[in-house]
């Protein structure tokens, strides 16, 4: 994994898009324009910086990771990169175009899909149903053509089942298509909430939490499902995790946020053996070798003097 | 389209049911009332029932597809009753038909609630729950403000209005007071009648019941039930909730039509709080989002009063027991598990295959 | 001096409302629901009263407090019997339930008192009015009184909210029910207790709204109670001093708008304002921002 060598170095088809020194880039997605770049992103809850000068950058096919101490921001940052919050200072740029000014459904129709750290399905509504309404910006139908049964709503409808069947059977959630999304066990309704953010066809996949509540054979299967996306649906994926050994095992570049702001950047391996990240998770004391790859390190192992004291998630 | 999935197939199953149970009720009333089997005031109520039940389709459609509590709904009832009042007034001579004439009022009626209902919605989707219902009761209390000082009248000049008084109408002789203030509608030529109630039930029940099994209905119904989650997707949640409100306000003033000519007078006050209230009552027994169950409560609730003529004085207050009864008995948690367990073993009973094809032609 | 006499005649409105508007959202604050049936506590509250002067001949100030009395038991019983199994129950249903009592409420009123309207006699003649300015100012002594047990009922409830063992409790209900009852408070005696306070305000404010406007029928509750309900969410439903400005701020614009714009209209332009305010503050005057954690 290289990096950068230098400041502002143009890439051809980067459209004025400039990769900053410290960006962490696959060699594949090189010379390509990054699928997200947020520069000096932050917000501010009543004078308390829950986020700040948060700069990253994420290659087009690559496989990030977001980690840090409970109440770091890590979920305040989606919401940023997806707008439920607006930004107070700084720009994000999805694939090389700026998203100010946009609303969350309109960052999704630009290219962002996101899942939820507690799981927000339509439970009322049927699997196949949850991801129709994935599919909604993808398949065209007017109101009046529905209520007056024109031949396109047949033809959408038509559509709608079959690209949603075929979304569910890559998952095999096909069993499941006409159970309500309520009812589905646990895992399946992870797994659902996946499907339904990869209808939308998006470019750049927000995964928050995507492991937590799973047993070793389901983390398991989830890892191999994320390589799965990016493999066939050839997009970025930046994922919120606690599980080290699943962060460590997939993601390419990792960043590490404390306190709002990214305290490091690198490959697993720089991830591991990095000092301020070892401090973070651990305190200054009681420093391990094996840092934050080890299992205890995740949000229910040793709290942490910085983990505690971290200003709330809001 | 052979292989459907099941799921879809029974809500085409369900949705013919609900289709069969209109009409079969229409044709048991009409022979009913051509062989006068029912009472009189039973056949007046027979209009206003129809009514009714496109009152609670409409507003299943905004409370239960669309999950927001609208307690102004009367408003637009009011707004396309005398809408509808005024333009067959003015069209008496222009379409002697008066089934035609109907046709048209009903038309401007439900097209004025639904630039009402568009007005109204601008600012009401900005808010949401407790909120959201106070407010459009807010608007149902300005709309009947607003109606008992409207005054309308009809000359040869054309059509004039003032929020005053009926002399500052400026009228030419010969001219015909239509609206009068809150003496409201005089003098309407009564043009409903029980088949176009029908015909009417059957359109709002063919309009809602399609759009839920639609791309549209689907993002209605996903805002409903996870708003942060129906934008992440991409969905434009001030839209299709807007397009409830002003789909539901349109078929409301058709009901208004419908209801108001079927009296030769009738009082804004009429379509007060306590109507809204009626409405969402049938809703909410009925069930939220059935829109089967709109149709049975609001015909049984209209029904109920009149069968308790018999004990006259006591009437309404059986009608709140009843009430109050029916929402203790159906969240009695003994109740409501026996409920599941006899719904269980129904459901265990193996499906016909026969289904699955049944549903291939029209889609949910 | 039209001005001033408006302004304090809408100040003894708002009073009524305010009081009114406290039952609504103290018991919203702490039950979540819309209590359609608090406008007929009003009404009852009222013929209570009524009865207890002109049929048993009772002293004013003992009626005032039988009246009280059996709105605070009636409001219990309401509470004990149609709300409390239904606790667990969506909020539409519980919603659907308060309108059937207060069906009910104006149902029996209507089979025992019948619809002619009972003329309620002035509690509070005998403190006399008050002349100002060679009596170009009237001020009436009802209006006087409204304003006086408003600010009394306002200082009472601060204090018992933050200061008393049972008025904390009923502030940690309103805040979170599961985490009040896990540190022992009794979560269903505290509800009953919002419902006794909310009801015996509203039995005050019948007498108070009744001594104003002397004309009583079962449904003389039923507007009222609607713009109190109005006040409470303009002043941000949930939170007492928001009930006290909602209710002003309402009866003032009311009386102004009737004074100055015309009868007719002054529904809406209530109604108005209401729509404009929460257009602006969509959680009302004083209500707290809601937020949903994401």
């Amino acid at each position: 994994m290289p990096r950068i060598p230098f400041i502002g170095r143009k890439i051809e088809d980067t459209k004025m898009v400039e990769y900053p020194s410290d960006a962490i880039i696959p060699e594949r997605d090189l010379g390509k324009v990054p699928v997200l770049e947020c520069r000096h992103l932050g917000i501010d809850f009543g004078g308390l910086h829950a986020v700040s000068e948060f700069n990253l950058t994420i290659g087009q096919t690559e496989i990030a990771g977001l980690i840090g101490p409970n109440g770091a921001g890590k979920t305040t940052v989606f919401n940023l990169l997806t707008k439920v919050y607006q930004p107070t200072y700084g720009t994000i740029l999805l694939a090389g175009k700026d998203t100010a000014g946009m609303t969350t459904d309109q960052v999704n129709k630009a290219g962002i899909a996101r899942t939820f750290q507690n799981i927000r399905l339509f439970d009322t509504l049927t699997v196949e149903e949850n991801v129709m309404i994935g599919l909604h910006n993808e398949i065209g139908c007017g109101m009046w053509s529905s209520i007056f049964r024109l031949p396109t709503h047949f033809s959408a409808e038509r559509r709608f089942h079959e690209r949603a069947m075929e979304l569910l059977d890559f998952f095999d959630l096909e069993a499941f298509a006409s159970a309500p999304a309520g009812s589905l066990p646990y895992g399946a309704q992870r797994r659902l909430e996946i499907v339904r953010a990869l209808a939308t066809n998006p470019k750049l996949l927000l995964l928050d939490e995507p492991a937590a509540g799973m047993n070793p054979a389901e983390t398991a299967e989830l890892t191999a499902n994320i390589r799965k996306i990016r493999d066939e649906f050839n997009i970025a994926i930046l994922l919120i995790e606690h599980d080290m050994s699943l962060v460590m095992e997939i993601c390419e570049g990792i960043a590490v946020l404390n306190y709002g702001t990214i305290i490091a950047k690198g490959t697993p391996e720089e991830i591991q053996n990095n000092p301020d990240v070892i401090e973070a998770y651990l305190g200054k004391s009681q420093g391990k070798d094996e840092g934050p790859a080890s299992p205890e390190a995740d949000d229910h192992g040793p709290e942490a003097a910085p983990a505690a004291a971290a200003p709330k998630e809001a | 389209m052979a292989g459907r999935s099941r799921g879809l197939s029974r809500t085409t199953v369900s949705n013919l049911v609900t289709y069969a149970l209109v009409v079969i009720a229409f044709v048991v009333v009409q022979a009913m009332v051509s062989n006068r089997m029912l009472t009189y005031s039973l056949q007046g109520q027979l209009v206003p029932i129809c009514a009714y039940i496109v009152m609670a389709v409409s507003l299943n459609l905004v409370v239960g597809l669309s999950g927001e509590l609208s307690l102004g709904h009367a408003g637009f009832m009011s707004v396309g009753a005398f809408t509808g009042i005024v333009v067959a007034a003015s069209l008496a001579d222009a379409i002697p038909n008066p089934v035609l004439r109907l046709i048209v009022a009903m038309l401007f009626g439900g097209g004025f609630a639904a630039i009402a209902g568009f007005l109204i919605g601008i600012p009401v989707m900005r808010l949401h729950g407790d909120y959201l219902a106070i407010v459009t009761l807010a608007f149902g209390e300005i709309i009947k403000n607003l109606l008992n000082n409207l005054y309308v009248g009809i000359d040869d000049a054309g059509v004039h209005f003032s929020f005053s008084s009926a002399e500052a109408l400026g009228m030419a002789q010969g001219g015909k007071v239509v609206i009068n203030g809150p003496q409201g509608a005089v003098g309407i030529t009564k043009l409903s009648t029980f088949v176009i109630g029908f015909v009417l039930v059957l359109l709002a029940v063919f309009v809602v019941l399609n759009l839920k099994g639609s791309r549209s209905g689907r993002a209605i119904m996903a805002v409903r039930d996870n708003r942060i989650a129906a934008e992440s997707v991409g969905i434009n949640t001030t839209k299709y909730r807007l397009m409830a409100f002003v789909l539901s306000a349109a078929l409301a003033g058709m009901a208004g039509v419908l209801y108001g000519m079927n009296y030769s007078s009738i009082v804004p006050k009429k379509f007060d709080f306590n109507t809204s209230i009626l409405i969402l009552v049938f809703v909410v027994l009925g069930g939220m989002g059935s829109i089967r169950g709109s149709i049975i409560s609001a015909t049984v609730l209209t029904i109920l009063p009149e069968a308790l003529r018999a004990v006259n004085d006591y009437r309404m207050l059986l009608y709140a027991i009843v009430l109050i009864l029916v929402m203790l008995v159906t969240n009695n948690p003994t109740l409501k598990q026996l409920w599941r367990r006899i719904k269980g073993s129904f459901r265990r009973t193996p499906k016909e295959p026969a289904v699955a094809s049944e549903g291939g032609d029209v889609d949910a | 001096m039209g001005f001033v006499s408006n302004l304090v005649n809408g100040i003894s409105l708002g009073a009524v409302y305010a009081i009114i508007a406290l039952g609504y959202t103290m018991v919203y604050g702490i039950a979540k629901m819309l209590n359609f049936a608090h406008g007929d506590i009003i009404m009852v509250g009222g013929y209570l009263c009524f009865c207890s002067i002109s049929y048993l001949g009772l002293n004013p100030f003992v009626s005032v407090l039988v009246s009280i009395v059996g709105c605070t038991v009636l409001g219990i019983v309401i509470e004990r019997l149609a709300y409390k199994p239904l606790r667990e129950a969506p909020s539409l249903d519980v919603l659907i339930t308060a309108i059937g009592v207060s069906y009910l409420l104006q149902n029996t009123a209507l089979l025992i008192w019948g619809s002619n309207p009972k003329s309620f006699p002035n509690l509070f003649k005998s403190l006399g009015n008050i002349r100002l300015f060679d009596g170009q100012l009237v001020i009436s002594s009802t209006a006087i009184v409204t304003i006086a047990t408003n600010i009394v009922i306002m200082l009472a409830l601060t204090w018992f909210t933050s200061k008393t063992r049972m008025g904390k409790a009923m502030r940690a209900c309103s805040e979170d029910k599961g985490a009040a009852q896990l540190m022992g408070i009794n979560v269903n005696s505290t509800i009953s207790l919002t419902f006794a306070i909310g009801s015996g305000l509203a039995a005050v404010a019948g007498v108070l709204l009744c001594s104003a406007y002397p004309t009583l029928m079962p449904t003389t509750g039923s507007m009222p109670g609607i713009k109190a309900f109005v006040a409470a969410v303009l002043g941000g439903i949930g939170s007492i001093p928001g009930a006290m400005v909602g209710g002003i701020l309402l009866g003032v614009a009311e009386i102004f708008a009737k004074a100055y714009i015309g009868t007719q209209f002054s529904d809406a332009i209530v109604f108005a304002l209401l729509i404009v305010v929460l257009l602006i503050k969509p959680t009302g005057i004083l209500g707290k921002p809601i937020s949903e954690k994401v």
